[in-house]
């Protein structure tokens, strides 16, 4: 029989906030994890989840407070250890992974060095040995050439390598518990396919027990056994995965799955209404009372307890509802919301910005640029080359890829902050290639921007007022009143009450600051906005509400969004047309559902295959390979050293030119088109 | 549709206004109350004194010189028979008129022109600070001396003089403190509106750098009374006989043996106004959250 290996008991841990009252961030939590077994953990920032996970190290972030409760790991009370006692305890029984490898690497120390210390140090390795080991190691998490790389120092690795050593170096003291805490948040998603199979197989050979920590309802679904779902710091469901994603309990995990979108499903997601509470700010009932459809009187009133609703096997299904009979038995209303269906204007004979063969390069200019040349420099490939797109008023084109495929090159570009080096972007009868300075002031105006951050997108210093009387001051004659009228109306269509406009953004969430920025780029009327990766900062169920929104808005408007994104499944929901990129070099551009269904660009398939939904078991079938790429290469095709179908050497000396599948779709591959259909599975069904 | 509107009127209760916030931090810091009590008494005192001094500062007495404090003179008479405590109380008036006006002139020409330079970037930011590095290479007491034995001594070009040298290196400062947000995108997204350079320094800039440059004005100003007493105490300063602390140092050192009162008495004074500003401004810098060492962690 399996042996519970981790018992936590209904454990509150506070925090002193700056007001100096407690707050309570994790509250009557209780769990327990069989030995050998995978549990994620599974809910959006701010639910307490790393803290539970620290907790499981004995540790408290500075500031905290064991208020109720027990942790006891194997029969070792976890909170009555000494620190010398701690230290054994923590890597030699218990590991951490943390998110940002790169951060906890030592950046001046080889990082086998690194993986070896512990070993030396703990274990009692000798050199020779732990050099052994190492390599050992390294050949475990899948690195390639282990030998050679143990020798690099971190910042020679690409991010997915760093991650790979961290684990590595987390499973050297063969620890009984991996702690895993969002280990692939950050990386490209063909990278993080590699870090889950690579998981998943470690799981299988050393039958180390997990927890694994994620946002992400995908990854959670690849990885574990079991989940438990957290909000405002309580566990709220905890069951097999199976059943969890199957046949969700709890009202906020039925939200939370319907409200992720899917790469297999071109409606929009449906989002919940409402924000989580602050930590402290819930007193009474249940936590989701206030965004619950179910909820009734009871809910603000009463705490609901745990209740088993039914044993699969030997596994409780556990959850914390006063209603989970009435849930369990109601329908699953996914309000199917196809944007496609609805009045859009796309108007295809006016093409509102065209680029033909666009280059832009952040090399050296002017006097450099000519000193390079002087001292016989190379000059560096560029950064983005030879794009050639159309975006038609009305329309909605998405721009895919992963990190460094030069997606927010081109809209920075397109907004004037960065020239092109070559090449031609014409709105109209105006010239875009213009820095913005230099563009007429209705052209400024037509233009818009949304970035991915709205923390560094908004000035912290100004009121969500002073923020949307920007562009009102600069486009428009208006007085002081109606710019204030204006300012309300353009909240209240981002769905933010009227006094919100008194606020800073470090008094809002993520998902308002995000809608403010909005707010300002429709203060200005505009034909096009750029929405650089909107929607990656905010929560999956805020995520839900911006993708509306943004729906909402272009068919009140009109408007056409150049939508950058590196999620397939985002952009499926929202994307007339897509075009796919890699290293700045355009891959695939065609409709949106010719994009999802074969032939695909090899790049396109692995990326597709690449994303995680959420579905229990489910494996990525092809993965690109796992490359650091320091720069786009010189000739040829520009994913000659990752793609898992290259045919030979024509791949590494020419340039692939465009194939026409249909209509306005484009593959650019030297393979030719009927061998790709042959060869290709639909990656997201099949 | 599935629309998602946000009601939430009242404001969490963690939020303040940014003063209150800053205030309520420096009221917590027991040495920062104790420099901002030291400096309020220093300019109520400045403020008030032609009222309250027991005698006319510049009156001469043969009949008293050199005595020692008394109920008559708490803090003596000095070699003409002036009432120290008088000249104690009057003797800093001109040094923080002109050391106040000075500061605000160096913190608006050196803070505008350092976030201008750190926005424009490029070869006018490379030019201008490698001649603001040749500034500070000279010593700023050799500068002050060159200028005033040029120009001879009065109280604007004592002003110009220090809100020059001062604003030098206040354009560093401000500079690097607006080098930390022009990579932000809210600049990017002030440039691709198409704002004016003016607005995103004025508008953008300015409001995010001014804790810097607020708590760069106090200990720039602690700083210029140093050297106008300096210079005051090298008699390039204020002129005899109107009272000021650097120049009652310099005259009555010579008897510190025997009438040590007459220069002590003067530098508690400027020294405690020194120490209360630089208390001050430490404490208000880590109230507003500048130094990131003392930080809460949550």
């Amino acid at each position: 029989m399996k042996q519970e290996l981790v018992q936590v008991d209904r454990l509150t841990i506070g925090y002193r906030s700056r007001q100096g009252q407690m707050v309570d961030v994790l509250r009557n939590v209780s769990l327990v994890m069989s030995e050998g077994e995978t549990l994620g953990l599974v809910g959006e920032s701010g639910c307490g989840k790393s803290t539970l996970g620290l907790a499981l190290l004995g540790f408290l972030r500075p500031g905290g407070r064991l208020r109720a409760g027990t942790a006891f790991f194997d029969g070792v009370d976890l909170f009555g250890l000494t620190s010398e006692e701690l230290e054994q305890f923590r890597g030699k029984r218990v590991a951490l992974i943390p998110q940002n490898a790169g951060q906890s690497l030592t950046p001046t120390i080889r990082v086998g060095a690194q993986i070896a210390e512990p070993l030396m140090l703990h274990l009692g390795y000798g050199q020779a040995a732990a050099r052994e080991r190492v390599v050992e190691l390294l050949r475990l998490v899948h690195m390639s050439q282990p030998a050679v790389m143990a020798e690099r120092y971190p910042h020679e690795l690409s991010g997915g390598q760093l991650q790979r050593v961290v684990v590595a170096m987390a499973l050297a003291g063969v620890p009984e518990l991996l702690i895993l805490d969002e280990p692939t948040t950050g990386l490209d998603v063909t990278t993080q396919a590699h870090i889950l199979a690579s998981l998943r197989e470690i799981r299988e050979k050393t039958a180390t027990t997990m927890l694994y920590i994620s946002h992400d309802l995908g990854v959670i679904a690849r990885v574990s056994d079991r989940v438990a779902v957290m909000y405002a710091g309580e566990i709220v469901e905890d069951g097999l995965a199976t059943r969890v994603f199957g046949q969700p309990t709890h009202p906020y995990a039925r939200g939370l799955l319907a409200s992720i979108p899917r790469v297999s499903k071109s409606s929009l997601p449906q989002s919940m209404p409402g924000r989580p509470p602050a930590p402290g700010e819930h007193e009474v009932g249940c936590a989701f009372a206030p965004r619950c459809p179910f909820a009734d009187e009871t809910c603000t009133t009463v705490d609901p307890t745990f209740e088993t609703t039914k044993h699969d096997g030997k596994t409780p299904h556990l959850v914390r509802c006063h209603h989970w009979k009435r849930v369990a038995g109601a329908e699953v209303s996914r309000q199917v919301q196809d944007l496609r269906a609805r009045a859009k204007h796309i108007v295809e004979a006016e093409p509102l910005i065209e680029l033909n063969k666009v280059d832009i390069t952040y090399a050296k200019r002017g006097f450099g640029a000519y000193l390079q040349r002087w001292r016989g420099e190379p000059e560096p490939p560029r950064t983005v080359s030879d794009i050639t797109l159309t975006l038609h008023r009305g329309e909605t084109l998405a721009l895919v890829g992963e990190s460094g495929s030069g997606k927010s090159t081109i809209a920075r570009t397109i907004a004037g902050l960065l020239p092109p080096c070559a090449g031609q972007i014409d709105s109209g009868e105006y010239d875009l290639t213009r820095v913005a300075e230099r563009r007429p002031g209705d052209l400024q105006r037509r233009i818009q921007l949304v970035f991915q951050n709205p923390d560094a997108s908004l000035n912290p210093r100004h009121t969500v007022r002073q923020i949307l009387d920007m562009p009102l001051c600069l486009y428009f004659d208006l007085s002081r009143e109606q710019r204030f009228e204006q300012s309300v109306s353009s909240l209240e269509r981002v769905r933010l009450s009227a006094p919100y406009i008194y606020r800073f953004p470090g008094q809002m969430s993520g998902g308002e600051k995000q809608r403010v920025a909005i707010a300002r780029a429709f203060a200005a009327e505009p034909d096009m906005v750029l929405c650089d990766e909107v929607t990656s900062s905010l929560d999956v169920s805020v995520q839900a509400a911006v993708l509306n929104l943004l729906a909402d808005l272009q068919a009140g408007r009109g408007v056409a969004y150049l939508f950058i994104s590196h999620d397939m499944a985002v952009v499926r929901a929202i994307a007339d047309r897509v075009a796919v990129l890699y290293q700045g070099r355009l891959c695939e551009v065609g409709p949106v559902e010719q994009i999802y269904t074969p032939p695909y660009h090899p790049y396109t398939e692995t990326l597709l295959a690449a994303v995680p939904e959420p579905i229990p078991g489910a494996r990525a079938r092809l993965l690109a390979k796992d490359v650091q790429e320091a720069e786009p290469p010189a000739r040829g095709c520009p994913f000659q050293r990752r793609c898992p179908r290259r045919i030979g050497a024509i791949c590494d000396e020419e340039r692939p030119s465009g194939q026409v599948v249909a209509e306005g779709h484009t593959i650019c591959c030297h393979i030719p088109l009927e061998e790709l259909l042959a060869s290709q599975d639909d990656v997201i069904t099949g | 549709m599935s629309a998602t509107v946000t009601t939430l009127d009242k404001p969490r209760p963690a939020e303040r206004s940014r003063f209150k916030e800053t205030w309520r931090n420096l009221r917590r810091s027991p040495s920062g109350m104790i420099g901002l009590t030291i400096l309020v008494t220093h300019l109520v005192i400045a403020v008030i004194s032609p009222l309250i001094v027991p005698y006319e500062p510049t009156d001469i007495d043969a009949s008293i010189l050199l005595q020692s404090p008394s109920w008559e003179h708490p803090f003596g008479t000095d070699s003409f028979g002036r009432d120290g405590l008088s000249r104690v109380l009057m003797g800093g008036r001109i040094a923080l008129v002109i050391t106040l006006t000075a500061g605000v002139l160096a913190i608006t020409w050196g803070g505008l022109l350092g976030i201008v330079l750190g926005f424009l970037g490029g070869v006018v930011d490379e030019v201008v600070m490698r001649v603001v590095d040749a500034m500070l290479s000279f010593p700023s007491l050799f500068i002050y001396l060159l200028v005033i034995s040029a120009l001879g001594s009065s109280d604007v070009i004592l002003i110009l003089v220090l809100s020059i040298t001062n604003g030098i290196s206040i354009i560093r400062i401000a500079r690097a403190a607006t080098l930390g947000f022009v990579a932000r995108d809210f600049i990017a997204a002030a440039r691709a509106r198409g704002e004016r350079t003016a607005t995103v320094v004025l508008r953008e800039l300015l409001p995010n750098v001014f804790d810097v440059l607020l708590v760069e004005y106090a200990m720039r100003w602690s700083w210029m009374l140093l050297s106008f007493s300096s210079l005051s105490f090298l008699g390039f300063g204020v002129t005899p006989p109107t009272p000021d602390w650097g120049l009652m140092i310099a005259e009555n050192r010579r008897r510190l043996a025997i009438a040590p009162w007459g220069s002590i008495f003067p530098m508690l004074a400027l020294g405690t106004l020194v120490i209360g500003i630089n208390l001050a401004a430490d404490a208000l810098a880590k109230a507003m959250g500048l130094d990131r060492s003392q930080e809460a962690p949550i």
